[in-house]
């Protein structure tokens, strides 16, 4: 029985990690097949177009072009796995250079994001399903509902201009004042983090002052979905019997959420951080070009604009190897927590 | 009771008799038929773009250069001194056409894919499910980015992008649909009348996946008015002297501190359009669940 | 039939479910001293109904009227949430048909029946441990420590059933309300976990509201028999041989009698009751 169930329990977690593998080695594919379909001649791109046909060939045999499809795809994959993503034209680094610069900077902001939506969505939720159709619903269900429909780019921009621009309240574009810039060494690439470790308490301040609006409005859209989500569970839950058997043997509403609800919705709202975590580092994308944050996001575009494929490829890679583990873990964290699915001892 | 399952069934009929009593029943929805009557306001405005706007979107005007909305202009006039306001109804038509068509590749495709993968079950199951999380488990917009980067910026482009990335819940849909119906006693009675599985496929069991497969299109539309957004924000949608909503704000992204409505307005057209379907997609599905059902 | 101290008193007992026209409950009256008392009817005759409004535990779309309910000397509508808490689960509790549903399915057992002396025992976490230990002894399970760590999907229906019942008699409360305790149970284990329900009532001295379709169960069990149809009590009899209104006939009809088999079930007749309730003859 024992074993039975553990050899089931160790092909489940076999076949998670096998989709994963799938997904990336199909995320990778996908890359190369779009690097393959750009209308732009590399060789061209690099020899110029004055170049000898000798000297062209050079370089095409030099790049690998010449070699059958299949050969260049491994040796893209071979490239890959030994963190060669070959070099940016946008800033002629190789682009993990690049990468390793940027990526923290979204990191930071995502993460100060999926806190805040959490933080703000759960008790809204919760706040909704307990109190059905009261005001608390209907304001819960106006919020998700624009939530969902925002453009994020857009409210950045309208967060601009009333806070920054109208008010004053918070600093404006960049992660810190430009008086400010390249004082902090960096250690962890996050701002709040390094100015902490160096002392730096007006400039941590500062940074917090222009991190805060960007993470609040990328937090906005992550936080419409959590408290849909947290709503709908709540309801689940509460429609069933077991609460009403609770509720018979005399526990108290705060016992009935905290003791009884929540441990129930727990994993899912696990899952739901990883899937809103993956969300909202898509949405930094476009957020942090409204506010000039030097993330990912930024990189991506600029690159995007001028064609340079490599940096492109590169930070779709990162930002789905980064997404679909999150979506992974979020699949491990559910069977860890859920008895359910756990093995009798 | 069972006569009339088991009787030759007219499944057409039948599902979008159901589609019928949706829209019937969205009526009793008050925002939900709100977000209805914006939407065909929308398609209106679309359509009759020439006809209503009150100058040409692409009427220059140099002394009219970044106006503030006025009793001639009243949204204001963007950094060539064109109209705004004109503009932005110019721009339903692109919105309207990326969403519909968008909609109309990925409904079928979705649909076939879900609706034979739940029929014939087993490995082809298997194989088109595990194909459709991976495309699931891709970042959406990160992809379509990269998608338009590579075939070149444009409204074309935009679509097929958006359309690459956003089959896969419809699929998922439609074979959890397909699932149940498959069982059915009237599918096992066509099947006893020795129906093809082509004909059982097409005629008896993707039609009663319609109706939900349409609410979840209706939900997808917001989806894809705000990706179609992003990616002409990013400069990757239609160019710029289209009079594209994301294309828009991000050329009035310049002035935004001094001239704040010309990135702010078109955002407003985005905001409301996208707001529409997904109040039209939750009423519709708070029709089709009851358990959903309010009061 | 006279009962030396009524402890619940129900009179003219009404629930509306919000949005439906018709009355769940309509006019029930019923008193219950010490002593069983079965409530018998087809399903949505408002049995469950009627349970939960004893306890309160309808939802917010259910309106309750009545012009007595009184539990043990406490006017129950006009208690406050709070004193009501007090009741439940420690004067009266309600013990539902699956426990498959009304386990916490995330909690072990142990703090699932630990609840109830946590909650109106006003002991620690360690005493009530051994309290709810004790009770499940008492409910006869064995090997009661492994059992307080496993989750509810880890044990079988009948004991699921055995450890609601030690949840809920825990603190020894004066009314139990049983809705269907045994009709998600395997065939097998039904009549064992009936008798435990009532060897542990009759020791506590409690009264047992037991709510079943199986009229000829309840008839073996209880002192008395409560038909309810359509949210109406149509009878109330002591015997199955006094049963004279021709839904209670079709209901003891439709039920199989081992001592008189018979080739085919008799199927009610409807329309026959509701000629009989319009009369309003027998009652
Ligand atoms: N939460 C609710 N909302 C609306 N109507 C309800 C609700 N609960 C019960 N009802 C209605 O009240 C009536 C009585 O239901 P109840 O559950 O009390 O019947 P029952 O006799 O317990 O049936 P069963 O034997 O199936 O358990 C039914 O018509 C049912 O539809
Ligand atoms: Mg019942």
């Amino acid at each position: 029985m024992a074993s039975n169930s553990e050899t089931s329990v160790a092909a489940a977690w076999g076949g998670r990690i096998g989709q994963l593998v799938l997904s990336l080695f199909a995320l990778i594919a996908v890359t190369f097949v779009i690097g393959r379909l750009l209308p732009t001649d590399p060789v061209g791109a690099i020899v110029g177009e004055l170049a000898s046909p000798e000297a062209y060939a050079a370089m095409r045999e030099r790049l690998g072009l010449d070699q059958p499809v299949v050969v260049q795809f491994g040796r893209y994959i071979w490239n890959l796995l030994h963190g060669d993503l070959g070099v940016a034209a946008l800033t002629g680094r190789p682009v993990t250079e690049d990468l390793a610069l940027a990526f923290p900077a979204t990191l930071e902001l995502a993460t100060l994001a999926v806190i805040i939506s959490f933080v703000l969505g759960v008790p809204l939720g919760l706040a909704a399903a307990l109190n059905r159709d009261s005001w608390i619903d209907q304001f819960a269900r106006i919020i998700s509902l624009v939530g969902h429909s925002i453009p994020v780019f857009w409210f950045g921009i309208v967060g601009l201009v009333i806070f920054y621009a109208g008010l004053g309240w918070v600093g404006g574009p960049g992660r810190v004042d430009v008086y400010f810039e390249g004082l902090v060494p960096s250690v962890t690439g996050m701002i709040l983090i390094d100015t902490l470790l160096a002392g730096e308490t007006e400039i941590f301040w500062n940074a917090l002052s222009h991190i805060i609006l960007p993470a609040l409005m990328l937090a906005y859209a992550a936080m419409a979905y959590i408290t849909r989500m947290t709503r709908a569970f709540t309801l689940e839950q509460i429609g069933q019997d077991y609460v009403t058997a609770a509720k018979a043997k005399g526990a108290s509403p705060a016992r009935l959420l905290f003791r009884h609800i929540l441990p129930n919705i727990s994993v899912q709202l696990v899952t739901i951080l990883a899937i809103s975590y993956g969300g909202l580092l898509e949405g930094a994308v476009v957020t942090e070009i409204v506010f000039s944050w030097p993330g990912l996001g930024q990189y991506m575009t600029s690159a995007l604009l001028i064609g340079d494929m490599n940096a492109v490829l590169a930070s779709t890679i990162m930002i789905g190897v980064v997404f679909m583990t999150l979506n992974f873990l979020s699949d491990i964290a559910y069977s860890m927590l859920d008895p359910r699915t756990q093995e009798k001892r | 009771m069972n006569g009339t399952t088991l009787s030759r069934p007219r499944p057409m009929a039948n599902a979008w008799g159901t589609l019928h009593s949706f829209f019937g029943e969205l009526r009793r929805e008050p925002l939900g038929f709100i977000g209805l009557m914006l939407i065909v306001a929308l398609i209106l405005v679309a359509i009759l773009a020439p006809w209503i706007a009150p100058y040409s979107p692409s009427r220059q005007s140099l002394s009219e250069v970044l106006q503030p909305p006025s009793v001639a202009h009243w949204m204001g006039t963007d950094e060539f001194g064109r109209d705004i306001l004109s503009r932005l109804i110019w721009g339903a038509q692109i919105t309207m056409r990326t969403v519909l068509s968008v909609t109309a590749i990925v409904g079928p495709i979705g649909l076939l894919i879900g609706v034979t993968a739940g029929y014939f079950g087993g490995r082809v199951d298997a194989v088109l499910m595990r194909i459709t999380d991976i495309v699931l488990s891709f970042p959406s917009l990160i992809l379509a980015l990269a998608f338009a980067a590579a075939l070149g910026a444009g409204l074309g482009t935009a679509i097929i992008a958006i359309s690459l990335t956003a089959w896969p819940p419809i699929a998922r849909l439609a074979r959890a649909e397909a699932l149940i119906v498959r069982n059915t006693d009237y599918v096992a009675a066509a099947r006893l009348y020795g129906a093809s599985n082509l004909r059982l496929l097409t005629l008896y069991i993707a039609p009663m996946c319609i109706p939900s497969v349409v609410v979840r299109l209706t939900l997808n539309m917001a989806t894809i008015t705000l990706t179609a957004a992003s990616l002409g924000f990013l400069g990757l949608g239609a160019q710029p002297p289209m009079p594209e909503w994301g294309a828009m704000i991000s050329a009035g992204r310049r002035f935004m501190l001094d001239q704040w409505w010309v990135a702010v307005m078109p955002g407003f057209a985005i905001l409301f359009t996208s707001l529409a379907f997904n109040v039209v997609g939750d009423a519709l599905r708070d029709v089709l669940d009851p358990r959903h059902t309010k009061n | 039939m006279t009962d030396t101290k009524e402890i619940l008193t129900v009179q003219n007992l009404d629930v509306t479910f919000a949005r439906s026209a018709m009355k769940a409950v309509a006019g029930v009256s019923l008193s219950l001293g010490q002593g069983k008392v079965g409530i018998v009817g087809e399903s949505g005759s408002g049995k469950s109904t009627l349970g939960r409004a004893i306890m309160r535990l309808l939802p917010p779309s259910a309106t309750v009227t009545a012009s007595k309910l009184t539990f043990d000397g406490n006017p129950l509508l006009s208690q406050s949430e709070r004193e009501m808490r007090a009741l439940r689960g420690n004067r009266m509790s309600l013990i539902m048909q699956d426990p498959r549903y009304s386990l916490n399915p995330v909690l072990p057992i142990g703090r699932q029946v630990a609840e109830t002396a946590i909650l109106h025992k006003g002991l620690s976490k360690s005493a009530a441990r051994a309290v709810a230990a004790e009770m499940l002894d008492r409910v006869r399970i064995k090997d009661v420590a492994r059992v307080m760590e496993s989750y509810p999907h880890q044990i079988s229906g009948g004991m699921g059933q055995r450890v609601m019942i030690a949840a809920m008699l825990l603190s020894r409360p004066r009314l139990v309300i049983a809705d269907e305790p045994t009709s998600a149970l395997d065939v097998s284990v039904r009549g064992e976990v009936l008798e435990l329900l009532n060897e542990l009532v009759t020791a506590d001295g409690s009264s047992l509201l037991l709510i079943s379709h199986d009229i000829r169960m309840v008839a073996s069990f209880c002192d008395r028999i409560v038909v309810m149809y359509k949210g109406r009590i149509v009878e109330e009899l002591s015997r199955l041989s006094d049963a004279r209104h021709p839904y209670t006939l079709g209901l003891i009809a439709a039920m199989p009698d081992a001592r008189h088999p018979v080739h085919r079930l008799r199927v009610p007749d409807r329309a026959t009751f509701d000629a009989t309730e319009r009369s309003g003859s027998p009652a």
